[in-house]
């Protein structure tokens, strides 16, 4: 990391992506550029069918653009196959989603323990980090609660957790608070504020909510599939 | 990770008890049904292995007939084997060669108030030692005996039990029809072969049985051991050789008589039987095969369901392959707890049937090991299509599932 001008954490260069032929076609993102530096807290905001969906899939290397470039560090990761994209979300993305997206019938810890399970951390180790990762978002007591037995919120901060337990490199939150009633919201926000400020973590936020939107450093407004405005706010949020 | 899987696997398989047991026991039926039959095709085999080797398997047994173009022997109306043709082998086949002669007869054995159903055997010195007879008391017959026509005999253990209950025959002298001769030896029990029950035997000198029962010169069967079972083929052309000097067949003539060789018979009856065994083990197999499309749409149902669970491990860094892994593994689970239970059940099955039809139950390790690993080929094999759809999925559709 000693380079002499640091790389962008991503790039995303003219990103097109696309659905269908000729006359059906969609463009769900047409020509898409903007890049994102280590430590930084980006709101993607949007109507839906915006195509904010779609760049979070593009930015957590879940999709491939149509055309267009998208760097991930020193990685061309539009043009990667499945494969090397598993090994990427796994080496390098945290996700959590609006719906949690925990394993039903599975403990917290077992939730929390399967990117490391998939990264061939041996047991011992990957029990002792789930259990700090679970810890660091307040759910000390609760590893071996099924999330069932959790409210929405719980279940929430168990996502953050299994989303931090691998130490990502950026963390992708697709409407996070969105099953979540206000306080709670703010709580979760709380928590991802402090990871940004006090751990550095990188943070790319989807969504449809100002209020939530005003909680990250730098705002892009998504429209018809381009960027309709990027802007950094400097004041408190 | 491997580890993992067949934990997740386990799981997943207790999880789902009914349907899981309902799939396993489509697979318990088709392992049952094959690995019973293997094992009642070995019990078969062995059966007619024991009763060949009772009869001696490097014995070559002479009869007068004729040998049809299937093989098959005919008795047709040929001249009778005679102790001649036995004496003549004896002097060509030389010292390498054990000969006797046989004639025999069904007939009546009494002792004071008690009589019995008998084979009536008349034989040569060695012929009991041929057949593997040994003696429980007393002894054998002599060559002075055999060639003198003396009135001694040698009985078989249910004589001996119906005639004299648990008093020794030895010394006795018993009634075969009109004959009167002393017991002097006593046979230990030899059970049954595919002759029948073979413990109701009276041996005497064929010279007695010959003038005193039958009233004539015929000799029955000749036997000849070859010494070594490997010796057989060479010892058959030779006294096949003799046999055709004695019997005065012209070169181009055709044999009226048939040597048959027990080694052989033993080969293709064991054939005979391991491909009946296959066939059986083949049709049960179907039923495997059911056990097996069981297993793939228990999958295929896991899979659909678990859509959402796929979505989710893809995403946080799972690749295709480790979907993959988790899915065959859980149909091998499947496959393989039914192929255990099966196995046992199938067992169970061989060792209730065994007596039913009359054969030992020899379970054998090869053939569970086989059975053990068809089971793991099934599920293997019907799990890797659903397996191969799961990993197949695109993450973000498997995420937006339900």
């Amino acid at each position: 990391m000693n380079d002499p001008t640091p790389l962008p954490l991503i790039r995303l260069d003219a990103v097109w992506k696309s659905y269908g032929e000729r006359d059906a076609r969609v463009d769900a993102l047409a020509g898409v550029s903007f890049s994102m530096e280590r430590g930084e807290f980006v709101a993607i905001t949007g109507p839906s069918g915006s195509g904010k969906s779609t760049a979070m899939n593009i930015i957590g290397c879940l999709d491939t653009p149509t055309a267009g470039n998208y760097r991930f560090l020193d990685l061309d990761a539009g043009r990667l196959d499945r494969n090397r994209r598993a090994a990427l979300r796994n080496a390098h993305i945290g996700f959590v989603f609006q719906g949690y997206n925990l394993l039903p019938r599975t403990t917290a810890l077992e939730n929390v323990e399967l990117p490391l399970i998939y990264r061939g951390v041996p047991p011992r180790e990957r029990r002792e980090r789930s259990a700090d990762a679970l810890q660091q978002v307040g759910l000390q007591g609760r590893e071996h609660h099924a999330p069932m037995e959790l409210s929405g919120g719980q279940q929430q901060r168990v996502a953050i957790a299994r989303a931090l337990v691998s130490a990502p490199t950026l963390l992708v939150a697709d409407e996070p608070t969105g099953n979540l009633d206000t306080k709670r919201s703010r709580e979760i926000m709380d928590l991802l504020i402090m990871l940004n400020r006090e751990r550095g973590m990188s943070i790319l936020l989807v969504t449809h909510e100002a209020e939530i939107a005003a909680c990250a450093g730098r705002e892009i407004r998504f429209h018809d599939g381009r960027i309709a405005d990027d802007r950094r706010q400097t004041e408190a949020r | 990770m491997l580890a993992q899987s067949f934990l997740l696997a386990f799981r997943s398989v207790a999880r789902n008890k009914l349907r899981s047991f309902l799939t396993l026991l489509g697979m318990i039926i088709g392992v049952a049904a094959v690995n019973a039959m293997l094992t009642i095709g070995g019990g078969a085999r062995e059966q007619v292995r024991s009763q060949i080797s009772a009869l001696g398997s490097d014995l070559l047994v002479v009869w007068a007939g004729y040998r049809n173009d299937r093989g098959v022997y005919t008795p047709e109306k040929v001249p009778p084997l005679r102790i001649e043709h036995a004496l003549h082998l004896k002097r060509r086949l030389g010292g390498a060669a054990t000969v006797a002669a046989l004639a025999s007869k069904a007939g009546r054995a009494a002792f004071g108030p008690n009589s019995v159903e008998v084979t009536l055997n008349g034989v040569t010195e060695d012929y009991m030692r041929l057949r593997n007879w040994s003696i429980a008391a007393g002894r054998e017959l002599t060559p002075t005996e055999v060639n003198s026509g003396a009135g001694v005999c040698i009985i078989g253990e249910t004589v001996q039990k119906t005639l004299f209950g648990t008093e020794s025959a030895l010394g006795a002298r018993i009634r075969l029809g009109a004959l009167a001769c002393t017991v002097v030896g006593l046979l230990r029990e030899k059970g049954s072969s595919f002759r029948g029950r073979e413990d109701d035997a009276v041996f005497l000198p064929l010279e007695t049985f010959q003038t005193r029962i039958a009233g004539n010169r015929k000799v029955e069967s000749i036997l000849v051991s070859a010494g070594a079972a490997a010796q057989a083929v060479r010892v058959k052309a030779r006294a096949e050789e003799a046999l055709r000097e004695s019997r005065r067949i012209a070169p181009d003539g055709r044999d009226d008589f048939v040597v048959d060789d027990m080694a052989e018979l033993l080969a293709f009856a064991s054939e005979t039987i391991g491909m009946f065994t296959a066939f059986l083990g083949a049709i049960a197999g179907i039923s495997l095969l059911v056990g097996g499309i069981g297993i793939m749409n228990v999958m295929l149902v896991s899979v659909a369901e678990r859509t959402r669970e796929i979505g989710i491990r893809m995403a946080i860094g799972a690749r295709k392959a480790d979907i993959l892994l988790q899915f065959l593994v859980e149909a091998l689970v499947l496959a393989l707890l039914g192929g255990v239970v099966g196995i046992g059940f199938g067992l169970l099955v061989a060792w209730a049937a065994a007596p039913l039809i009359d054969i030992p139950f020899a379970p054998r390790l090869a053939s569970i090991l086989f059975v053990a690993g068809l089971s793991m080929l099934i599920g293997i094999a019907f799990g890797f299509f659903p397996a191969l759809r799961g990993s197949r999925l695109d993450p973000i559709e498997a995420l937006r599932h339900e």
